[in-house]
């Protein structure tokens, strides 16, 4: 990585973390079709991250490949230094890693905030047992108490099941998490009768829900208008400012240049860009790329 | 459904679009009201479940299955509706909240029968070689109170040995992989003469222990059918009331989450085959609990008792009903019972009216007669964009 | 086990399995034709059959037509029983297409609700041939086995002295084998049958090219029909019996087929059909016939677990491939 990235981090107001999550030289076939071909690249903490290139160009296989979707051909995919390709898509969440789906893949039949507390259930440690006989039992902090006093006492003897305790975090963070992308005005609505953008918002809402590390978001502007697309900005921004690793797919190139700290270019699954903003956006062989120019000529 | 407990953030979206199902605005209000309010009435409507044995006002009488002489006596067939009840209700959480196609539950079902039948007749072929082998008495068998346990093991074991391989399948295949070990139970049961007794099956099953009669009968008898009818609720409502604690909880979240985006689903975190394995497993243990019940009332069990047709009519008690929702399951178990007793005098034309009912019900109200409301939404939309598309073209 | 018995008579059992294998392929594929298509398990698929053999009882009755009928009634008495129960077959299936599943279709229903209506016509129809007619027929009509006269006698066409095969035999799995190849060229090669196999790869895109849905649906409906109706004169021909509820083991054994072969595929029908009845009898000799079905499901079982989309692979839009 060159000098001027670190720079540009740290213009930006963050220290350059350590190296969050590795793609080493990752192939991907599906039969004849090569999605990702020897793909290499690294995500900092604290960075944000964009991954653009034309359509087909394996992005959205490349988050498959990160999340346990597809297991690579080849290399390997680390995070904090641990292996995870080849991980179920669970653990690999666990871990810290949370996506957004291009074509929106919420839980239609749930409300918005239950699909929200889904993903707050990675956290969570209540199980069948556990729900069935609450049995379990921890000492509630002190702002857990019941303010009715019998229960209260009955709480501070016997302490509060895990299920209970667990079940109401779970919606307060929820219920902070829609407050956050703009949907608890309809947080009991499901979520298959949502407007397009929230829907969209919603899920960026349940994949923070599961506290991730690197959030990998898919297209999220997609079928945005400009006033929309700018709220989305400030919305990644904040992400980031809360602590989170920011990886975005996006083809709008204004929005991916004025969020983004530094930019990987795919096209036809291989990489063919990795820098600065303002340098991808120069780099003959990413215009020809999406001007559609062939190779030779672009680099003629 | 989870979302319903809390009265701080609940602003139920208005249920618009819903013709035809006039009675949602009460259900959303009953779902919303206070906990005094809604005690007395489930009380009452409790105290009333336990008193139908003997419900003898006219008109309300008519509902009784006796009226006539070639009815079925009108408790045990209370009780039966009960049984069917419990199998609707563990049928409902592998179909209805997991989306796991499971057509085989009757072999569930039979496994509770048999292992209450096999372990505590004195007269099975199992009993007789563990008196043998143990040097116990003739008349000896696993006391009834440990035949429960016993039965609800057989069947979580059964459960996960049927889901630990299958559950990574497709739903479809799912579907006849579940149909294929419902069949091999019962082939097993009807072939397998030096365990199971083969196809004349065992008798004696004994029954639950109980204070004596004044006259020296036991507590649970042939006569007193109501006393069965009345245990049998107690084990439904006790059920009931902890697949309900399920359906709110983390567990209830994550299966309805594989149900609609099995994919998306894990992606968030959820660890999918081991809710799904859990999902089928609950269900084994309630189709045993309802088995174990059965065989132990019928006194008798035999292989074609548990024919696969039986696994039909459950998955049609959850459908009919509503699947997805506890209260549809337990309609569809009721109606799918109810009826061809009351009209038995129809004789041999009740399984092709039940068919007839079948597609008219399905083809009239895919949604089934009580809805989730979720699923009734959902189909509503469903039809809506199918029209939209319809115009498009 | 009875290993001797079944080497010992290898070929003899051989060709029994394929006999009936043959049987399962023609039925099995309805089911994959129709999965195909619709993603659907059409589960009343097993009682086109079972009407395709009353379809043959009645010609024959109505003929008149015995044992010990002449040539000349015996050859006009098959073909038109063949053509009565591939018709009675495919317009069963076409009807339970229409009254069944074609409304819940327009109702985007999903497919469980598909699975339960056809439950209800199977009981439908089943009951129809087990009760209703029986009322206003009599018998043969009811819930006895029905036998069927065996018009054609059964000879050894070929002995290769442990093995003879039966001309009914050869005429079963030739018949089947016929029955595919066409099947599998009218998809491969025609119009209609590209517009089958575009409906199956993609449904919304062959709409957009003009391909009318509900045309193929019906299409497929009354091909897996006509397919269950020939398996009905050829079953009819070697067993010569029938019964009211005779469709639902065999529907199960070959949808089971459908499985085992890569549901979708239609070549994959034939072999798992073969492939599930040879299996069955060889079974039955090694163990006893009481074992039969268990012995295809822990078949299918197995198949799936180690090859989940069955021998040859599914889809029917991937036919050629
Ligand atoms: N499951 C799959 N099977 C076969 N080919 C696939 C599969 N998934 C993706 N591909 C192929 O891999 C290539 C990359 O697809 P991908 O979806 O990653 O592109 P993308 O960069 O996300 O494009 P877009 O901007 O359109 O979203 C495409 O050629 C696609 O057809
Ligand atoms: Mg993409």
């Amino acid at each position: 990585m060159s000098e001027q990235t670190m720079e540009s981090t740290r213009a930006a107001g963050h220290e350059p973390g350590e190296v969050l999550l590795e793609v080493d030289h990752v192939t991907l076939r599906f039969g004849g079709v090569v999605a990702l071909n020897d793909v290499d690249f690294q995500i900092r903490r604290g960075e944000i991250l964009g991954l653009i290139g034309p359509n087909g160009a394996g992005k959205t296989t490349c988050f498959n490949a990160m999340t346990g979707v597809y297991k690579p051909t080849s290399g390997e995919i680390r995070f904090t230094g641990k292996q995870i390709s080849g991980r179920p898509s669970h653990q690999i969440t666990a871990m810290g890693i949370a996506r957004t789906f291009q074509n929106i893949r919420l839980f239609p039949e749930m409300s918005a905030l239950e699909n929200v507390m889904v993903g707050c259930d990675t956290r969570h440690k209540t199980s069948v047992l556990g729900a069935l006989f609450r049995l379990y039992r921890v000492r509630p902090k002190e702002h857990e108490l019941p303010d009715n006093g019998i229960k209260r006492a009955f709480a501070k003897v016997f302490g509060t099941s895990r299920h209970v305790l667990e079940e109401r975090a779970g919606r307060e963070k929820a219920m902070a998490l829609l407050r956050f992308v703009g949907v608890a005005d309809r947080a009991h609505e499901l979520s298959r009768n949502l407007p397009y953008g929230y829907q969209r918002r919603l899920e960026i809402a349940r994949a923070m829900a599961t506290d991730p590390q690197l959030l990998c978001l898919d297209e999220p502007a997609a079928g945005f208008n400009p006033a929309e697309k700018e709220d989305l900005m400030d919305l990644i921004r904040q992400i980031r400012d809360r602590g989170l690793t920011v990886l975005l797919i996006e083809h709008d190139m204004k929005l991916v240049m004025g969020v983004t700290d530094r930019i990987v270019v795919l096209e036809f699954g291989t990489k063919i860009a990795d820098g600065l903003p303002a340098e991808v956006a120069r780099n003959p062989k990413v215009i020809a790329a999406y001007l559609g120019e062939p190779d030779d000529a672009a680099s003629a | 459904m989870s979302d319903s407990g809390k009265g701080s953030d609940t602003a139920v979206a208005s249920p618009k679009g819903l013709l035809g199902l006039p009675h949602l605005g009460l259900r959303d209000k009953w779902e919303r009201g206070p906990i005094w309010m809604k005690l007395p009435v489930v009380l009452a409507l409790v105290s009333f479940c336990f008193y139908l044995p003997f419900l003898n006002i006219l008109p309300f009488a008519q509902v009784r299955t006796d009226l006539s002489a070639a009815g079925t006596d009108w408790s045990s067939v209370l009780f039966l509706i009960v049984v069917y009840m419990i199998v609707a209700v563990g049928l409902n959480v592998v179909i209805g909240l997991a989306g796991l196609l499971d057509l085989g539950y009757v072999g569930f079902y039979a496994l509770g029968a048999y292992s209450v039948a096999l372990f505590g007749s004195s007269s099975s072929p199992v009993t007789i070689s563990l008196q043998e082998k143990f040097g116990f008495s003739e008349g000896w068998a696993v006391p009834f109170a440990a035949c429960i346990p016993l039965a609800i093991a057989f069947a979580l074991v059964a459960g996960v040995i049927l889901g630990a391989p299958t559950l990574r399948l497709r739903g479809d295949y799912l579907a006849i992989v579940t149909m294929g070990f419902g069949e091999i139970i019962r082939i097993i049961l009807r072939n397998a003469t030096d365990i199971t007794g083969g196809p004349k099956g065992v008798i004696g099953i004994p029954k639950p222990p109980g204070p004596v009669d004044a006259d020296g009968r036991d507590f649970f008898n042939g006569l007193d059918v109501h006393r069965w009818y009345w245990l049998a609720l107690i084990v439904l409502f006790l059920l009931m009331f902890l697949v309900r604690r399920l359906e709110n909880s983390r567990v209830g979240r994550s299966w309805l989450a594989i149900r609609e985006d099995e994919d998306a689903a894990r992606i968030m975190g959820v660890n999918a085959f081991k809710f799904k394995l859990w999902a089928f497993a609950i269900g084994a243990m309630l189709g045993a609990i309802a088995g174990v019940l059965f065989a132990s009332k019928q006194g008798v069990v035999e292989p074609n008792g548990f024919k696969l047709n039986l696994s039909f009519l459950f998955v049609a008690m959850v459908v009919i009903g509503g699947s997805g929702n506890m209260m549809g399951a337990l309609f569809g178990a009721f109606l799918i019972t109810y009826l061809p007793e009351r009209f038995r005098f129809l004789d041999q034309w009740r399984p092709f009216g039940f068919g007839v009912a079948l597609v008219a019900v399905m083809v009239l109200r895919p949604q089934g007669l009580i809805p989730n409301r979720r699923r009734a939404r959902e189909l509503e939309d469903r039809k809506a964009e199918a029209e939209e598309a319809a115009v498009d073209v | 086990m009875d290993f001797s018995s079944l080497i010992d008579q290898i070929g003899e059992h051989t060709a029994n399995g394929l006999t009936k294998g043959a049987i399962y392929a023609l039925v099995a594929l309805g089911y994959t034709l129709v999965y195909g298509v619709l993603r659907l398990i059409n589960f009343a698929h097993s009682e086109v059959f079972m009407v395709g053999t009353w379809a043959v009882l009645g010609v024959y009755t109505v003929l008149g037509a015995t044992g010990g009928s002449g040539v000349g009634l015996v050859i006009l008495a098959t073909a038109l029983a063949a053509l009565a129960a591939v018709v009675a077959s495919a317009s069963t299936a076409l009807i339970v297409e229409r009254v069944a599943y074609r409304p819940l279709r327009k109702k985007n229903a999903p497919p469980l609700i598909f699975l339960i209506t056809a439950i209800g016509c199977s009981l439908v129809l089943v009951e129809l041939f087990g009760h209703v007619f029986r009322v206003f027929f009599g018998p043969p009509f009811g819930r006895a086995l029905v036998s069927i006269p065996s018009l054609i006698d059964t000879e050894v066409w070929l002995d290769l002295g442990k093995t003879s095969i039966t001309n009914m035999q050869i005429i079963v799995v030739v018949g089947a084998v016929v029955m595919m190849v066409a099947l599998d060229t009218f998809v491969n090669k025609t119009r209609l049958g590209r517009g089958v196999r575009a409906v199956a790869q993609d449904p919304d895109t062959a709409a957009l090219m003009g391909v009318n849905q509900d045309r193929v649906i019906m299409l497929v409906f009354i091909l897996g029909g006509a397919m269950a109706g020939v398996a009905a004169i050829l079953y009819t021909m070697n067993y010569d019996i029938t019964k009211f509820d005779i469709g639902f083991l065999i529907g199960v054994k070959a949808f089971t087929a459908a499985v085992l072969g890569g549901i979708g595929n239609l070549r994959g029908a034939l072999v798992g059909g073969l492939l599930l009845g040879v299996v069955e009898v060889y079974s039955s000799t090694l163990f006893s016939s009481n074992w039969e079905d268990v012995t295809a499901f822990v078949v299918l079982i197995l198949v799936l677990m180690f090859r989940p989309t069955g021998i040859l692979g599914e889809s029917l839009g991937k036919a050629r491939a």
